[in-house]
């Protein structure tokens, strides 16, 4: 009824190439946009910013990138919780060295030098392919892991063995350390996850989000049609090593504070691999979806009983969590193996054509 | 000067001076190589006959370990406790069967790759809640494993075998034995080879691809039981084990995945490799390298033959 594309004319080629060429599209994402920039940080507090709303898009901006490798590319990886720590690590070392350099800058740095480790550990994707490549990544987990913990120079040789974030400020207003208020916090890592996902968006429209789809789906006829696999791979992983590094780099930041290397552990790169596959392989949104279901449905789970007025052991919520959170995952996949994204595009469908679906 | 001779030199210098020492850190390799390879087992028994990359095999050794405990902490005597939990073995299998495999049927890999990490999920909330979190021992005695050691003299020093050890490789080269010869040899065995080798070409000629999945399933829930009882009884029985779990991915990987003697051969290779590697060329770089070092040392298999060694040749066709 009210979603409806009649009457909209493209008269121009570039029009009819937008990103949203449908104009109630635009208009709902100025509502997202309006509700995110403005509602939240004037209405959210402290719970609400800091536990749901910053995690929740760092977590999405990281499962971009990995869907960029493994949705887009078909390069299945396990290393992504690795490459994050590659970021927070490459910008805590370069925030330390050149203090007065604004953070912003050590942030997209961090991200280059994620992706150049990324192009290093791609490498083999060029010979080994599926499960087996997904082991291989596990090598780089691993070993970065095993870097993290053992080599005190990343962490300027802290006692604690931990990233201790120092207070940086941006346009007079500390946006790092334990004074940055969170509504400054969220603005910050939103402009950036806004910003990352309009660019993402665009390079998997253009050509080279093309010859990475041509890669994915047979990487030899890709090969026959002209495509240099080696750039288009080596491509990938560093692009989604970038994404990966940035939001490293903003957890530890602009979230956590302080971090170990247990944080970047293999856990973090699975949370990452379901979000991918719950939300949509293959789709930008997707990665919102994902982080919504991975992120902010335990959270919901955990505070549900005690909304209910039902009194469990903080241990046995936490059981249930993991237990419903497998099952939804199970039935997730059961109802829709493509994801919420493909949901999400059904039932724009179905609404298009409401009530006449004939 | 002093790199080289410190990495291509000395290591080896130390292990012709101490022959003993070698034979020793030998064995740990290969007793830690054998259960390697009893959980790499379980994978490939599950990726032949269904295609699916079973992620949740660590965690189902760990349930099956738990399940043992937990029963016989309630009261089970212990063998009763591990028939109960053979039994239920059956019933997760019967279950993933039916609410988990069934309804995925035909769907790419990596979806039912996620739908295992969604089983096990389901099987952490699980366990944790009937059993509790806490590490608990596992019955060694109550299942009448021998305990303490032997030690051999060899090559002029000693050797010391744990007796739990030599049982755990002996059970080992055991079951697959016995896998081998089931596979090979019976009728469900050939209906298994069937199934793995063509879907659809198997149930045209009869064969219920149900009732297969589940007796895989089953299968390697009992080899995830035995892996459970021999890693549980070296260390505790508790979710940490899971990581052992992951060291078998690149067993399996080095091994070929649709392999049995490839998970053997890769166990034996990653356990003897990882240990030498740790305990001669460890301190050069501060140790603990035994996280990563099978993951490089499967990669640079991969690197020569992509579909590991024992796998079947990759082919491909536009």
């Amino acid at each position: 009824m009210f979603y409806r594309e009649a009457g909209q004319f493209k008269t121009t080629y570039a029009a009819d190439m937008a990103i949203f060429p449908i104009r109630q599209d635009r208009y709902g994402l100025a509502v997202i946009l309006f509700m995110a920039f403005v509602v939240i940080p004037a209405l959210g507090n402290q719970f609400l910013l800091n536990t749901m709303m910053v995690p929740f898009l760092i977590l999405s901006l990281g499962a971009m990138g990995l869907n960029i490798l493994t949705g887009y590319t078909g390069l299945l990886s396990l290393g992504s919780g690795a490459f994050m720590g590659v970021g927070a690590y490459a910008c805590y070392k370069l925030d330390t060295y050149f203090p007065q350099v604004n953070i912003l800058v050590w942030i997209v740095a961090a991200g280059f030098v994620s992706a150049a480790v990324g192009v290093v550990f791609g490498l083999p994707s060029l010979r080994i392919k599926g499960f087996y490549l997904a082991v291989a990544t596990l090598a780089a987990q691993f070993f970065l892991d095993w870097c993290f913990a053992r080599i005190p120079w990343l962490v300027n040789d802290n006692i604690s063995g931990a990233i201790e974030v120092p207070t940086r400020t941006l346009f007079g207003l500390p946006v790092t350390g334990p004074t940055a208020t969170p509504a400054t916090r969220y603005l910050v890592v939103l402009s950036i996850v806004a910003v990352m996902t309009w660019i993402a968006s665009n390079i998997v429209r253009g050509r080279i989000g093309r010859m990475w789809m041509a890669v994915r789906d047979m990487d030899i006829a890709a090969e026959l049609i002209g495509i240099r696999l080696l750039r288009a791979k080596l491509l990938a992983f560093a692009v989604s090593s970038f994404y990966i590094g940035v939001a490293g780099a903003l957890m530890v930041f602009l979230w956590l504070g302080a971090a170990e290397a247990e944080a970047f552990n293999i856990n973090q790169s699975f949370q990452l691999l379901f979000m991918i596959i719950i939300g949509g392989l293959g789709s930008i949104v997707g990665a919102f979806f994902g982080a919504t279901v991975l992120h902010l449905l335990p959270i919901a789970l955990r505070a549900l009983p005690s909304t209910l007025g039902v009194s469990i052991e903080a241990a046995r919520i936490e059981q249930l969590t993991f237990m419903i959170t497998g099952i939804l995952i199970i039935v997730f996949l059961i109802a829709e193996p493509h994801g919420l994204a493909r949901l999400w595009a059904t039932a724009k469908q179905k609404l298009r054509v409401w009530p006449f679906p004939y | 000067m002093d790199i080289p001779h410190a990495v291509f030199v000395d290591p080896f210098a130390q292990m012709i001076a101490a022959p003993d020492l070698l034979a020793q850190t030998i064995w740990e390799g290969f007793v830690g190589g054998a259960l390697y390879s009893l959980i790499a087992l379980g994978f490939v028994l599950i990726y032949k006959a269904s295609g699916v990359f079973n992620f949740a095999q660590g965690i189902m050794m760990v349930f099956a370990a738990l399940t043992l405990v937990g029963l016989h902490e309630k009261g089970v005597p212990a063998f009763v406790a591990l028939a109960l939990t053979v039994g239920v073995m059956y019933a997760l299998a019967v279950g993933i069967e039916r609410f988990v495999l069934r309804p995925l049927v035909n769907q790419p890999d990596i979806i039912l790759l996620m739908a295992t990490f969604g089983v096990t999920y389901v099987l952490i909330g699980f366990g944790e809640l009937s059993f509790g979190g806490d590490p608990k021992s596992m019955i060694t005695q109550e299942l009448y494993l021998p305990s303490g050691s032997i030690n051999l003299d060899v090559l002029g020093g000693r050797v010391q075998l744990q007796k739990l050890d030599i049982v755990a490789a002996a059970i080992a080269i055991l079951m697959v034995a016995g896998l081998a010869l089931f596979f090979q040899k019976t009728r469900i065995g050939r209906a298994l080879r069937a199934v793995a080798d063509d879907h659809q070409a198997a149930l045209s000629v009869g064969i219920s691809l149900n009732q297969i999945w589940v007796i895989v399933w089953f299968t390697a829930g009992v080899v995830a039981l035995a892996t459970g009882i021999f890693w549980g009884a070296r260390s505790d029985v508790s979710f940490a084990l899971q990581v052992v779990a992951l060291k078998a991915l690149p067993v399996l990987i080095l091994g070929g995945l649709t392999s049995v003697p490839g998970a053997i051969v890769g166990g034996l290779i990653i356990g003897v490799g990882e240990k030498l590697g740790e305990f001669y060329w460890g301190p050069l770089i501060g140790g603990g390298i035994e996280s990563w070092l099978a993951y490089l040392i499967a990669l640079a298999f991969l690197l020569f033959r992509p579909q590991g060694l024992f796998g079947e040749r990759i082919i491909e066709r536009i």
